[in-house]
């Protein structure tokens, strides 16, 4: 099986080691031949190396052809005028320029980044969270347990049952309001409240993630630098500003880098609580709208565009956040 | 990297009630404060418990709520103050959401898709892990690094021209654009594996090298076994995230018998609300939750410790 697989990939990966002349078959076969120079290693790890290769050409592959080949396409299909049937034309940087001139766009960009409000907001509340879940008491895996349901239930059943909640009339939400005599707004029929709506359900979902994470984080923490801090006087909240704190940004890292380039690409909840993109455009994101050109209007090029764009935007915003915590950031080996 | 420790049983929370031995000897422990610090500490824990179950409820309320609609009538959805026990129950919601929309082949197309990607994803992840992290092979770290760079790029940068693709290909409407890409492995699997390879070591497969074994023969007898754990867990979640996938679904499946259950539960939603028919939409809605529902409570701890995992990487 290792040998069929082997042959495509070896050639251009382990191309440096190949000697000339052996033969892989019969690596043990040292003592047949005549002894050329350093033959003994390379030999045998050239059949090491075929194998890893065809290990490892799995994923390469399907890297290549559906993630790489994409996106040199798309940078090439965001250049042209192209409805999907026929042959995409060649235009230059009009899509560019017509999408910094699309008021559609920058408002999709605007509410995209606006529902991103709900990050900061939700790892705070997780750190919190995780604290409290740190205590030694008693039901803190069943508090866990809780949290986390959010985290693994469908996103799509999610907004369903959060786009019931938040019906002005007969909603979950507007009914807990009422108790303490608030009367609630028609949250996702109005487009000062629709993006509120949405970050707080953002927030729901998400919190059982980070709290997780965060959690074990602070239980990773040596307690010996709570018990010098203790004896040096520190208060408790001294101890969380200069211990915890610092131990766990690593994960505030992670966990923001991963909510950045989950939350550019919000869509789904979009989708199906404001099928239209919302009153007046106010729940539109970037991939609603693309998605919407692309395959509802057939404006293939410019949706590749704007996908280009969006691409940059993860790309960059990824990169200045390892750039600022480029002493915390992961090292791979 | 060591494993990180949650079970139920946290670190004592320093500073309140820990003092190291023998300091202070000469007086009773806890005695520091007028209240005694171990009072204070069981007292805040009363007040975090309290916060805690509140938090409980709301995240837990619309989950229940949704249970609580679909077993009520149409009438009884709309009452006001709003009914929390259904009154009647009406049970027979949920022999009618089988009949109101494609739900059994949502949930066939579901566990076609997600349990085809999973499995064989899983074995072509492992390999490629296995060679990452134990064998040798030229520039295998730089390889290593662009996949990892591949997961920067967002899905739907390379949606449109995966779905040309696709469609060239004829495949538009059928299960395949979202099961072959599943097929060569997930590069988030193949790098927590990796990682948990890079505890075990080298003299071991050394050693079984020179006993003549075949990589194959070392992957399945020795390395398959001791990284059974990581597979399950990741597997799980990856199971768990196909399950729930809905962008790549809703582009590529059109006729209702090709959906998945998110769509279907989606559609659900389109149509039944027209009808002002809630206890439908939301006994279908249910019915999608329970399956990963149930995943999760079994393989809880599993499912935990590997996500914990995920933070303290590097």
């Amino acid at each position: 099986m290792a040998h069929a697989r082997a042959d495509a990939p070896a050639g251009t990966s382990s191309a440096a080691t190949i000697v000339p002349g052996g033969a892989p078959r019969n690596p043990a076969g040292i003592s047949s031949t005549p002894p050329p120079p350093r033959p003994k290693r390379p030999r045998l790890h050239r059949r090491e190396h075929l194998v890893a290769a065809a290990f490892v050409a799995i994923p390469v592959v399907g890297f290549l052809v559906f993630t790489l080949y994409p996106l040199g396409y798309s940078f090439y299909a965001s250049l042209t005028s192209w409805n999907g049937l026929s042959d995409p034309q060649f235009i230059g940087l009009k899509n560019y320029v017509t999408m910094a001139g699309d008021p559609y766009f920058r408002k999709a960009l605007f509410n995209t980044f606006f529902l991103m409000i709900g990050i900061p907001i939700g790892l705070i509340l997780s750190l919190v969270l995780a604290l409290a879940l740190n205590r030694k008491m008693a039901g803190t895996t069943f508090f866990r347990t809780i949290y986390y349901i959010p985290v693994i239930s469908s996103l799509a059943a999610i907004a369903i049952l959060w786009q019931w909640a938040y019906n002005g009339d007969f909603g979950l939400v507007n009914q807990a309001l009422g108790l303490v005599g608030i009367d609630g707004p028609n949250w996702l029929m109005d487009k000062d409240t629709v993006k509120p709506a949405l970050i707080i359900m953002s927030v729901w979902k998400g919190l059982g993630y980070s709290m997780l994470l965060y959690l074990a984080a602070i239980q990773s923490v040596p307690r010996s630098l709570y018990e010098a801090a203790s004896l040096d006087g520190a208060n408790a909240f001294q101890q969380f500003r200069s211990i915890t704190l610092p131990m766990v940004r690593p994960v505030t890292f992670f966990l923001v880098v991963t909510s950045i380039i989950g939350g550019a690409q919000i869509f789904i909840e979009i989708n199906i609580m404001t099928p239209t993109g919302g009153p007046e455009f106010s729940s539109a994101s970037v991939v609603w709208y693309i998605w919407q050109k692309a395959f509802e209007n057939l404006q293939m090029g410019y949706a590749s565009a704007m996908s280009i764009v969006l691409g940059l935007i993860v790309f960059v915003i990824t990169a200045i956040q390892f750039r600022v915590n480029a002493r915390n950031s992961f090292s791979v080996d | 990297m060591t494993l990180i420790n949650t079970s139920p049983d946290p670190v004592d929370e320093a500073g309140a009630r820990k003092l190291p031995a023998g300091f202070g000897a000469g007086r009773t422990r806890t005695k520091s404060t007028p209240m005694g610090a171990k009072a204070r500490y069981r007292i805040g824990n009363v007040i975090t418990t309290i916060v805690l179950s509140l938090g409980a409820v709301i995240m837990i309320a619309p989950l229940l709520w949704t249970l609580s609609s679909s077993l009520k009538t149409r009438e009884g959805v709309f009452q006001l103050p709003p009914q929390w026990i259904p009154d009647p129950f009406v049970w027979d919601t949920y022999a009618r959401i089988w009949t109101a929309g494609p739900l059994l082949s949502g949930i066939q197309n579901s566990l076609i898709v997600a349990s085809t990607v999973t499995i064989v994803g899983s074995v072509a992840s492992s390999l490629a892990a296995f060679a990452f992290a134990k064998m040798r092979l030229p520039y295998k770290n730089a390889v290593f690094l662009a996949l990892l760079a591949g997961l920067m790029i967002p899905f739907p940068t390379l949606m449109i021209p995966q779905f040309m693709m696709f469609s060239r290909m004829g495949w538009v409407d059928t299960l395949l654009p979202l099961i072959i890409p599943g097929l060569f492995g997930n590069i988030i699997m193949i790098f927590f594996l990796r990682q948990y390879l890079s505890n075990i070591p080298d003299s071991m497969i050394e050693a079984a090298k020179i006993d003549g074994a075949g990589y194959l023969q070392i992957f399945g007898k020795m390395i398959l076994p001791l990284i059974r754990p990581a597979i399950a867990a990741q597997f799980i979640l990856w199971f768990m995230a196909v399950w729930n996938d809905y962008l790549a679904p809703i582009i590529y499946l059109n006729s209702p018998e090709k959906q998945t259950l998110q769509l279907v539960i989606a559609s659900f939603n389109a149509r039944y609300a027209i009808q002002t028919d809630y206890p439908l939409i939301m006994a279908a809605s249910f019915v999608a939750l329970v399956p990963v529902l149930v995943i999760f409570l079994v393989f809880q701890r599993q499912i935990i410790e590997s996500i914990a995992l995920t933070g303290s990487k590097g």
